[in-house]
C-alpha cells in the first residue's frame, strides 16, 4: 500500500507530465516502457514517499534502466517526490533532471543510473544491508530493461541472490524484446534456473502487474517479467 | 612476523566485532581468514564468489544502507576488473567503502602478469576523493586500515603489500614523515621502499621522507623539506613509476623544481621467478636506486 498522501495526480496525468519535458504528447513505445510498471509500483505497491525519504524502514526502488527517464520524473512529480515545475527544465544545465538520474540531485532517487548493469548488483548489496541491519519489512525493487540483462554483472547478481535466498529483492524486467540475441528459453528462464521465484505478464496490465508484484515468494528473490510491445514497433 | 594479509584478517575481523556498521565482502580470495568470524557474523562476513563486479557493485549496496563496507580481493580484481563500478557505484553515487587489496605490482611474482597491477594507484588517481594508503609494515598497515574504516563515509583505498620494511613507524594515517635531514635534495619513499631508500642514500646528503598515505598528497611536507634540502625531488614508489609526479609538481608550482618518478617501469616484463628478481629488474633494488638518484642529483642545471 502506498504511504504517499497527495493523491492529485492519477495515471491519466503522466502523459502530459511528460509532456513537459519533450514538448511531445505523443510518445513513442520505447519513451513509455516502463510507465506502467513504475505508476503500479509507485501507487499500489512500494512504501515510499516525500516524507519518507530518509526513514530507513522505507522500500527502495533502484531505476537501474535510467535510459528515457521521462516516464520516472513524470511518475516522481505526480507523486509529490519532485515539484512538476522542475520538467520542463529537463536536460538543461541547471536542471535536477537529467537523460539519466542522478540521486545525488532528485529526491527520491536511490542511485544515479544510464550505464547499464549497475543496479542489480546495487540492488543486492541493499538488501544484504538491510538484512544485516536487521530490517526484515523494506521490499529492494530494481527495474531493468531486457536488453540491460545482457550485461554480464547482472548475471553476477542473479546468481548470486537465488542460491543466497534475498527475499527482499525484487526485479522487474522490462522486456521490449530490445535484446539482440534474445535469451534462449526466455528471460524468466534465467532467473528460475538460479533459483528465483518468477512471473510473466503483459505489462501494460495494471492488474496482472499488481498480481505479479504481490506475489508470495517465500525464501527467494522475486522477478518479475514485464511484456510490452517492441521497441521499434 | 604476520604479513599484512594475515594482519588484515585479524584486524577486520576485531572491527567486525566492534563496530555493527562493519560489513567484510569478498570474492573467495581472502575467505578463509574469515571462516570463524562468518559464524559470529553471518550477515556481515558477504562472500559473492567469483564476481567481482557484483563485489564492487553489492559493497556500494550496502553503504547506500548506511554500513561500512570493507572490501577485498587482489589488486587486479579490485581495482582494474571493475574500474567502472568503482567509478559509479562509489563516486557518482556519492557513497563510500574501504577497498582492501593484496598482490598488486610483483607481490606474486611466478604468478605472472595476469596477478599483477602495478598501475592500481594511478588508475584510482583518474578518480575524485579517494584516500590511499600504501602501509610498508603490517603494525602499520594495522594502524591506517583502523584509519580507513572508520574515515566516516569516506572512500579509502588501502594497498596491503608482500614487500615490507624492518620496522614499522608511528604513522598517522595523513602526514608524510621525516626519516633523515639533508641538504642536497628530497627522497620520498612510498610504504615498502623505505628500507631500499634508506640503504640507497646512505651518505648522500639528502632528506628522506616517509609516505604511507598518498591521497590526500602532504604538499605541506614536501614544501617544508625542500626549503632546506632544496627543489631537487625523487620519489620513489612501489607501483607504476610517476605516479604522483604531477602530485609533487602541484605541490611545488611556485618554485623552480625537478621531481624524479621511480617505480616499477611500464614495460610487461613476462618473467616469473622470486620479488627480489622483479625489484632488480624494475631498478628498485637499494645500488640501483643510489645510481639513479645520485644521477638525478648530480644533474643539476649550472647557473
Amino acid at each position: 500500500m502506498s504511504i504517499t498522501a497527495e493523491r492529485t495526480y492519477g495515471f491519466d496525468d503522466l502523459p502530459r507530465l511528460m509532456a513537459l519535458m519533450t514538448g511531445d504528447e505523443k510518445h513513442g513505445p520505447a519513451a513509455t516502457s516502463t510507465l506502467d510498471v513504475l505508476w503500479v509500483l509507485y501507487d499500489r505497491v512500494l512504501r515510499a514517499g516525500p516524507e519518507h525519504l530518509d526513514d530507513p524502514e522505507r522500500d527502495r526502488f533502484l531505476l537501474s534502466k535510467g535510459h528515457g527517464p521521462m516516464a520516472y520524473y513524470a511518475v516522481l512529480a505526480a507523486k509529490g517526490f519532485v515539484p512538476v515545475e522542475w520538467l520542463p527544465g529537463f536536460g538543461a544545465y541547471d536542471s535536477a533532471l537529467g537523460y539519466h538520474p542522478d540521486r545525488v540531485l532528485v529526491p527520491g532517487v536511490e542511485i544515479g543510473s544510464g550505464s547499464l548493469g549497475h543496479g542489480l548488483p546495487l540492488a543486492v548489496g541493499t538488501a544484504l544491508g538491510l538484512r544485516a541491519q536487521g530490517r526484515h519489512d523494506p521490499a529492494v525493487w530494481v527495474l531493468v530493461g531486457d536488453a540491460e540483462l545482457d550485461e554480464g554483472s547482472n548475471h553476477e547478481a542473479i546468481a548470486y541472490a537465488g542460491p543466497t535466498g534475498l527475499d527482499r529483492l525484487h526485479t522487474v524486467v522490462i522486456d521490449n524484446s530490445s535484446a539482440s540475441h534474445a535469451r534462449p528459453g526466455g528471460i524468466a528462464a534465467r532467473f528460475e534456473a538460479a533459483g528465483w521465484s518468477t512471473e510473466t505478464v503483459d505489462g501494460r496490465d495494471h492488474e496482472a502487474l499488481y498480481a505479479a508484484f504481490t506475489t508470495p515468494h517465500p525464501g527467494r528473490p522475486h522477478a518479475v517479467v514485464a511484456r510490452v510491445e517492441p521497441k521499434d514497433s | 612476523m604476520d604479513s599484512m594479509r594475515d594482519r588484515f584478517a585479524s584486524v577486520a575481523s576485531r572491527m567486525l566485532d566492534e563496530d555493527p556498521r562493519v560489513a567484510v565482502v569478498l570474492a573467495e580470495i581472502g575467505a578463509a581468514g574469515f571462516a570463524e568470524t562468518l559464524r559470529r557474523h553471518p550477515g556481515r562476513v558477504i562472500n559473492v564468489g567469483i564476481r567481482e563486479q557484483l563485489l564492487i557493485g553489492a559493497g556500494a549496496g550496502l553503504a547506500l544502507t548506511g554500513m561500512r563496507p570493507v572490501i577485498h580481493t587482489f589488486a587486479s580484481f579490485l581495482v582494474e576488473r571493475p574500474f567502472e563500478q568503482i567509478k559509479l557505484d562509489f563516486g557518482h553515487q556519492d557513497t563510500g567503502a574501504v577497498l582492501v587489496s593484496a598482490y598488486g605490482s610483483y607481490d606474486a611474482p611466478a604468478g605472472g602478469f595476469t596477478h599483477m597491477s602495478p598501475g592500481d594507484v594511478a588508475l584510482l588517481d583518474t578518480l575524485d576523493g579517494w584516500t590511499v594508503h600504501v602501509p610498508g609494515h603490517p603494525d602499520e598497515a594495522e594502524t591506517l586500515l583502523r584509519h580507513a574504516v572508520g574515515a566516516g563515509d569516506d572512500r579509502v583505498y588501502v594497498r596491503l603489500s608482500e614487500q615490507k620494511n624492518g620496522r614499522g613507524l608511528p604513522v598517522d594515517g595523513a602526514r608524510f614523515l621525516t626519516v633523515r635531514e639533508g641538504r642536497r635534495g628530497v627522497v620520498v619513499a612510498v610504504g615498502p621502499m623505505l628500507d631500499a631508500v634508506l640503504a640507497a642514500t646512505e651518505g648522500l646528503d639528502v632528506s628522506v621522507l616517509y609516505a604511507t598515505t598518498v591521497r590526500p598528497f602532504d604538499s605541506a611536507a614536501l614544501r617544508r623539506a625542500t626549503e632546506t634540502a632544496g627543489p631537487e625531488v625523487v620519489i620513489v614508489e612501489p607501483y607504476l613509476a610517476g605516479t604522483s609526479t604531477a602530485a609533487a609538481n602541484d605541490a611545488l608550482t611556485d618554485v623552480p623544481h625537478r621531481v624524479l618518478g621511480l617505480g616499477v617501469g611500464r614495460r610487461e616484463l613476462r618473467r616469473y621467478g622470486r620479488m627480489e628478481e622483479h625489484v632488480a629488474a624494475h631498478g628498485l633494488d637499494p645500488a640501483s636506486l643510489r645510481e639513479r638518484i645520485e644521477g638525478f642529483m648530480r644533474a643539476r642545471v649550472a647557473v
